[in-house]
């Protein structure tokens, strides 16, 4: 049963298409206001796992809950209390800032006073007063992707799901970005992240790293690197995937 | 001869209100041989680039030359000998890995068995899977056949757009590893990518940022033009630590970077002071250390420097 | 040369392994003709109509007779009154009411005129256009014959012949234009579709990037669909011969050919279309809207040009469906040489060279 300072937790959830299984009973726990990073190779079976999470799948056999709420029956709830953001998508490029602002907030339903306020906030924090305006496509990538993070946790989620945020942006905004995070985590919201970046995977609370399908390690990225007798988390993981039979998207 | 040559290129997209300046004046030269790195975040410029000098865009300003041949006058000239491998996987996906390569070896007047050697390393992980589909191929295999159609016609010049952007840390590597080995066949590879930690397996590096070069110098060259004293900082509230060090009147930027966070320091300062001034502030297990500067404190530095 | 058979069978394999796309391509020309032969046909046959006799006299069952033996019309009901006449047509059970005066004999004998009412349902205006004029002119021959025995002094008689179409068969008229609108959807969205297609998969970087010329990437773009357009000329042509009775009257090498000068012709529009566009659903767009719509509206193929107001009847000579239409109608139909369509042969090609040409200026031998 799910307890009051439980996120997300899932018990050997799996997910089979046809004899493939993509993701092979995996089972962990995420507590509130946790920044957890869900690593593995391409094809390791992370999207899938993350979809099941989001409810967008329905998984296979196993049990998950995300907000207290059941992956199988549940998952309208689950939309509802979630945010996600991921690299390749997250923003309408040919509308502008604010109305890329108010189309995100009004899908889930908020007042319009809570919509104007948290608007005006928003860009004052991110300093974009002056691109509110302008539209998507004419931000640097960085802002873009700062951006789109305030959208997915816009709605105040009780987790938001982050995929491979950072992909190809320079080290300052990436660690701007980050800054972003904590302070989500710090108000509460769950982090649930992706990253091809080992330096980020430091950043994270706790680490899951996925291979084939199951989660091969997880433990806090301090742990991890004393229990495979590795200095970095690059290391930790190249000694965990390396030992992946399967390759893919 | 230096094998790329590129002079205060410049290029442009858009019309009046929209104007985004692609390339604000990039000059730099690849030797022969030479495993030249274009290290920079997406929107540096990079593709642009190295569509200029594979003839695939024109420039507005400057001038380049591949091989001594001009990018605009000599185009057909240059595409006879360079390779090109695009940012996405530019596969055709419904043809088997061994019509893919037998295509480009035709389109590029050669056959496999004529330049087997030079791609037998890399070719050979995939061929017994040469009946399968390019579409059906994981990630890292594409990446691989891709490798072997930019360089089954022996091209003098290997142009590589982000061949690892999205790619997981082991196939990353692998790939390095084969670039490396391409290199002692006397390839010149220019490869562009946004991972800082790459800069390291390149013999040069270009550092670029907004369309400009910061930097261009060996990764040693880089690393030791970063004058400033740094240390690694370590504790068990990450945040606060932060925080307090973005206080310290001696830091001049303080940033995380893996499980510590680096604090580079205004002349003067050193790593004694940093620990003297946790101390003051009631960190009594605060672990720090004077480290040499990465690839990627070189470009923070030079980032911020730019924009003041 | 090797690159260019290279590239051609390239393009086979992708043509080949995407099943579905070719089953279109190929079944498509069939499906049209059996479905313009067989269901959309517009010709009138056993139209059913109703019969008010108020009369009921030698003449009316003379009439009533011809009317019902003619393959036009079967007679399915008797009308007794007005009011019936209206539920008929309500009811959707008749398309023409014939209407029989009291006395139609008794007057034709004694006044040498007699009244026929003909009520059409003119929710169709073409069908009750046809229906009312074959109904006339078998009312009209009935009177011929009667007149020929009184010997009056004058008359004037009309005689109509259909002439390369004396059955008034719609397949004359589709066959033609199913043609045209085959060809041009293979060839002209297909080309546009495949070369946009290498363009978003990237792969367009790598060909312009090889020594391989542009002209030569164009060609052996058109190569394979100049292919399927000849077997799909060919399968229209077997289909309208043996299915649909429809003969080729004039050469078939000339037919053949100006089928190649069009779907030439379609090539370069599609190719023209490709060097604009970067997404495969802009060129499928603009091919639609661009060319397919003209020519089923403009080509004369549905709507007959001449009844157009004056705008749409210039604009219709851009078109060049209207032209293979025409050239068709009149060597297929017709059976005439060459020397009855070599103007509408230099016009095409004229549009042919000019689109080639607009297009390879256009076609860019770099990104942007």
């Amino acid at each position: 049963m799910t307890t009051n300072n439980t996120a997300i937790q899932a018990e050997a959830l799996t997910k089979r298409f046809g004899d493939f299984t993509a993701v092979d009973a995996i089972s962990f726990e995420v507590k509130k206001g946790e920044i957890f990073g869900f690593l593995g190779a391409n094809g390791a079976g992370k999207t899938t796992a993350m979809r099941m999470l989001c409810g967008l799948s329905i998984p296979t056999s196993g049990k998950a809950s995300v907000a207290g709420f059941d992956v199988y029956k549940q998952t309208e709830q689950i939309k509802r209390s979630i945010g996600y953001m991921s690299q390749k998508f997250s923003l309408y490029e040919d509308l502008t800032v604010r109305e890329n602002i108010r189309f995100y907030a009004g899908i889930y339903g908020k007042s319009d006073a809570f919509i104007k306020e948290k608007t005006a906030f928003l860009l004052r924090e991110l300093h974009l007063e002056g691109e509110a305006n302008k539209l998507v496509r004419s931000l640097p990538l960085g802002w873009k992707q700062k951006l789109a993070f305030s959208v997915a946790i816009f709605h105040e989620p009780e987790i938001v799901f982050l995929d491979e945020p950072t992909g190809g942006v320079d080290p300052v905004t990436r660690r701007e970005f980050w800054n972003m995070i904590y302070k989500a985590a710090e108000s509460g919201i769950t982090i649930f992240v992706t990253t091809h970046y080992m330096d980020e995977a430091e950043y994270c609370n706790r680490v899951s790293i996925m291979v084939d399908g199951r989660i091969d390690a997880l433990d806090t990225p301090a742990q991890l690197k004393k229990t495979f007798e590795a200095r970095s988390m690059d290391e930790v993981f190249l000694k965990l995937a390396r030992k992946a039979k399967r390759s893919g998207d | 001869m230096p094998a790329v040559i590129a002079n205060n290129l410049t290029k442009q997209y858009g019309k009046k209100k929209d104007i985004v300046q692609a390339l604000k004046g990039i000059s730099f030269e690849v030797e022969q041989g030479e495993l030249f790195g274009i290290i920079g975040p997406d929107g540096a410029g990079k593709t642009s680039l190295f569509r200029i000098l594979t003839t695939l865009l024109l420039p507005d300003g400057g001038s380049a030359s591949v091989d001594g041949l001009d990018v605009v006058k000599d185009f057909k000239a240059i595409r006879h000998r360079v390779g090109y491998m695009p940012g996405r996987f530019s596969l055709y996906q419904d043809l088997t890995i061994e019509e893919n390569l037998e295509f480009f070896a035709t389109i590029f007047n050669t056959t496999i068995k004529e330049n087997y050697d030079l791609i037998k390393d890399i070719y050979q992980q995939i061929e017994p899977f040469k009946d399968r589909r390019a579409g059906k191929l994981s990630g890292g295999m594409k990446q691989k056949l891709a490798l072997s159609c930019a360089l089954i016609h022996k091209p003098s010049v290997l142009f590589l757009d982000e061949p690892t952007t999205g790619v997981d840390a082991v196939s990353r590597k692998e790939f390095w590893e084969m670039l490396r080995s391409l290199k002692k066949q006397g390839i010149t590879i220019l490869v562009s990518t946004p991972y800082m930690d790459e800069a390291s397996l390149c013999d040069r590096v270009a550092l670029m940022q907004n369309g400009e070069i910061l930097s261009v110098d060996s990764p040693e060259g880089v690393i030791a033009s970063f004058k400033q004293p740094l240390v690694a900082v370590k504790n068990d509230n990450m945040l606060q630590l932060l925080n307090d060090l973005q206080q310290f009147e001696g830091a001049q930027d303080a940033y995380p970077f893996g499980e510590y966070h680096h604090v580079v320091l205004k002349n003067g300062y050193t790593g004694p002071a940093v620990a003297d001034y946790l101390r003051q502030h009631h960190y009594e297990h605060a672990a720090v250390q004077t480290i040499k500067a990465d690839i990627e404190d070189c470009f923070i530095a030079l980032m911020k420097s730019e924009k003041h | 040369m090797k690159q260019f058979i290279s590239f051609v069978k390239k393009e086979f394999h992708h043509i080949w392994r995407d099943k579905r796309t070719l089953f279109i391509l190929l079944g498509m020309p069939i499906m049209q003709i059996l479905i313009f032969g067989f269901a959309l046909t517009n010709e009138v046959k056993n139209s059913q109509i109703a019969i008010f006799d108020q009369s009921n006299d030698a003449a009316t069952q003379a009439l009533r007779t011809e009317l019902d033996a003619s393959r036009y019309f079967d007679v399915v009901q008797d009308i007794h009154s007005y009011p019936e006449i209206e539920a008929a047509f309500k009811k959707g059970a008749i398309k023409l009411a014939v209407i029989f005066p009291e006395n139609f004999a008794n007057d034709l004998d004694h006044f040498n005129t007699a009244q026929v009412q003909l009520i059409a349902d003119a929710s169709d205006p073409n069908v009750a256009n046809t229906l009312t004029n074959y109904a006339t002119s078998i009312i009209l021959d009935y009177q011929d014959r009667i007149t020929n025995n009184r010997r009056l002094p004058y008359t004037i008689k009309a005689e109509m012949r259909m002439l390369y179409n004396p059955q008034l068969k719609g397949a004359y008229s589709f066959v033609p234009g199913v043609m045209a609108m085959v060809l041009m959807l293979v060839c002209t969205l297909m080309t546009a579709i495949t070369i946009v297609r290498e363009k978003e998969l990237g792969t367009m970087e790598i060909m312009l990037v090889s020594p391989m010329r542009p002209f030569k990437i164009v060609a052996a773009k058109a190569v394979p669909y100049l292919l399927l357009s000849i077997v799909n000329i060919t399968s229209i042509l077997l289909l309208s011969v043996f299915v649909l009775d429809v003969p080729i009257n004039g050469s078939l090498l000339l037919l053949i050919f100006e089928g190649i000068l069009f779907t030439l012709t379609c090539l370069a529009f599609g190719l023209l279309i490709s060097t604009k566009t970067d997404s495969q659903q802009t060129a499928m767009f603009i091919a639609l809207t661009g060319m397919f719509l003209p020519t089923i509206m403009l080509s004369g193929f549905m709507f007959p040009i001449e009844n157009m107001p004056l705008p749409l009847r210039v604009i219709s000579n851009i078109v060049p469906a209207k032209w293979f239409y025409y050239i068709v109608k009149e060597v297929m139909i017709k059976g005439l040489g060459i020397g009855a369509v070599w103007k509408e042969t230099l016009i095409l090609t004229g549009m042919l060279l000019f689109l080639l040409v607009l297009s390879i200026r256009n076609f860019k031998i770099r990104l942007a």
